[in-house]
């Protein structure tokens, strides 16, 4: 039974500029479950990027494929929302004309006042409400502008919603009400979120399972991270459970060190690179039989 | 300081730049005896017949006061109110500009959307730009047989390039990111080159559009010239072979007017198709 959104043997390699190639990463395979929020770390320049803009359809990979509900991903689609790094918003509209043309794409038969009522309320969901509408995004702070993106994104309700950093400009403040807003919206429809970060404790506090990615070139969805803590979850909660500082720092060990030493080898050529499934539970003396699958987990003791 | 504004002080000082222009030019023009003062030998001579001298401009604002109080006064094809004779040079401009600019911008559409039709083009547009559009006068009216279209004709040649050029430029410019925001939203290719493609590049055609505006209207003060008949260049020259500078300096200024409103009428649209990245 093949995943909701399977990559299958994804290579890209671009042009190194001296003549050469440059092979960011090689035969990836990974799966995301329907209704899944998964997370992606990795160092600058690994190609997490490069990853999602595949995952839209804007990009074609090198080999391999992006099989989604079934169907392969051929070029973008309204079902899989974006939200780019650099946010890319329309500069020549405001605030909200950014937003309702998405909408608008997204309903053709909505009136123009739906469109409106609808693009405002999202608007409104990422805090951005009154006058500040009407500016265009050269006249917003780029927290703002983010914001605006994340809206024109939230607001069209694709079934894959990809996400590229899209906290990283935001305060601690505004990014907390965001993640909320975030979870809410996913938490009540069937939505599966694919996300970019560079933050541990965000990706903790979002996710069911945090994909870790080795540095480039030659980059490797290393280990599958499960996130064994239960939902709703709260910032200040989270940090009480037992399993929050084990998971936390098994990311923190990855990041630091073994990153760049996993990183840089080629694989023998043709070999798939699966992540390997990590399971944290301080939690279960006596695991579930249903979790026990042998090789499938590593319970780390530390 | 003084309190007066930035814009306030420099109108003063052009103000006061204009009025010492006219008077030094006005105290440089030596005064035409009157015909009692003339000696016997200049007489003679013809001295005192009223020589064609650069008129002081003085003369000028008469003359600026005569023909712009009654500027479309129609006597004959050789007496037209300067009004006229500018409206048929506006005419023309108007026609061979919009004429360039609807083969002009879906052209760079297509050439900066292409990388396979600008390699094709590019020879093409290498050759014809440089070319001055009254080399192509003669070929014109050989072709079309008629001086007006054929004047039409030179004023198209000459405004298709830097709409052609502009508009490509502009198109191949567009940022990917605004480009991967129409595809994510399966905007079809005619309304991602109406929502997203245009306004992008609104800025760079509409430079385009404006440098057309202007040539076209260097152009067509020759082509007239060249052509007859009627129009501002024609009036220019047909005042000259009346040997009424009055009137040729007149035309000149009025020249530099209309050039000036055409091409703040473009800046206006610059204005308003610009965007802050
Ligand atoms: N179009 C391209 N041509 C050549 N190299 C590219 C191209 N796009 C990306 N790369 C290279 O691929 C690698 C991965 O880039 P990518 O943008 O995916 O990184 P990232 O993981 O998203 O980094 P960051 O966290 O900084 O956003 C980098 O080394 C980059 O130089
Ligand atoms: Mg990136």
């Amino acid at each position: 039974m093949k995943p909701y959104l399977s990559i299958e043997n994804l290579t890209q390699r671009f042009p190194d500029g001296k003549g050469g190639e440059l092979t960011v990463f090689e035969n990836a395979t990974f799966g995301v479950e329907k209704g899944e929020f998964v997370v992606i770390l990795g160092h600058s320049g690994c190609g997490k990027s490069t990853i999602m803009n595949i995952l839209a359809g804007l990009a074609e990979p090198t080999s391999g494929a992006v099989v989604m509900d079934g169907q392969e991903v051929k070029g973008p689609s309204l079902d899989r929302g974006v939200v780019f790094q650099n946010y890319s918003l329309l500069p020549w509209l405001s605030t909200l004309k950014n937003v309702t043309f998405g909408v608008a794409a997204r309903h053709p038969e909505w009136t123009k006042a739906e469109v409106i009522a609808h693009s405002t309320k999202y608007l409104a969901m990422v805090g951005l409400e009154g006058d500040v509408i009407h500016r265009k995004p050269s006249q917003l702070s780029g927290g703002m502008r983010q914001r605006v993106s994340i809206a024109r994104a939230f607001a069209n309700h694709p079934k894959l919603l990809l996400l590229d950093e899209p906290f990283g400009a935001l305060d601690a403040l505004t990014r907390g009400t965001i993640q909320d807003e975030l979870l809410k919206i996913w938490g009540g429809t069937e939505q599966t979120v694919f996300m970019i970060t560079h933050d541990i404790d965000e990706a903790i506090l979002l996710a069911d399972r945090i994909l870790l990615m080795t540095n480039g070139p030659f980059a490797r969805v290393a280990e599958s991270v499960e996130i064994t803590i239960p939902r709703p979850r709260s910032r200040t909660e989270i940090i009480e459970h037992p399993n929050y500082y084990a998971i936390r720092n098994h990311l923190v060990q990855f990041l630091g060190k073994r990153s760049k030493e996993l990183s840089g080898q080629p694989m023998d050529s043709g070999a798939t690179n699966r992540p390997a499934p990590i399971r944290i539970d301080k939690t279960e003396p006596t695991p579930d039989p249903e979790d026990l699958r042998p090789g499938l987990r590593a319970v780390v003791n530390s | 300081m003084t309190g007066l504004s930035l814009n306030k002080r420099a109108a003063i000082l052009s103000f006061i730049l204009l009025i010492a222009g006219l008077l030094i030019w006005e105290a440089a023009i030596p005064a035409q005896k009157a015909v009692g003062e003339l000696t016997e030998y200049e007489i003679l001579t013809g001295a005192g017949v009223p020589k064609a001298g650069v008129p002081p401009p003085s003369e000028v604002l008469v003359k600026a006061w005569e023909q712009l109080s009654n500027p479309f006064y129609d006597a004959g094809p050789n007496d037209k109110g300067i009004g006229i004779q500018i409206g048929y040079s506006i005419y023309r401009v108007l026609t061979g500009y919009a004429l360039a600019a609807f083969v002009a911008i879906p052209l760079g559409f297509l050439i900066g959307m292409s990388p396979v039709a600008y390699k094709a083009l590019n020879p093409f547009i290498q050759v014809l730009r440089p070319i001055s559009p009254l080399a192509w006068m003669p070929l014109a009216l050989f072709i079309i047989q008629d001086s007006e279209a054929s004047a039409i004709f030179v004023i198209f040649i000459c405004s298709i390039w830097p709409m052609l050029i502009n508009t490509a430029f502009g198109v191949a410019g567009v940022r990917a990111d605004w480009v991967n925001v129409a595809r994510t939203h399966e905007l079809n290719p005619l309304k991602t080159a109406f929502t997203v493609i245009l306004p992008a590049a609104a800025p760079t055609i509409v430079t385009g559009m404006r440098i057309s505006i202007g040539i076209a209207w260097l152009v067509i003060v020759a082509a007239e010239m060249l052509v007859g008949g009627t129009g501002i260049g024609y009036y220019v020259w047909n005042e000259w072979n009346n040997l009424d500078l009055t009137s040729v300096i007149f035309s000149i200024l009025m020249i530099g007017v209309v050039g000036m409103l055409l091409d703040a009428l473009f800046g206006l649209l610059q204005r308003r198709v610009a965007y802050v990245e």
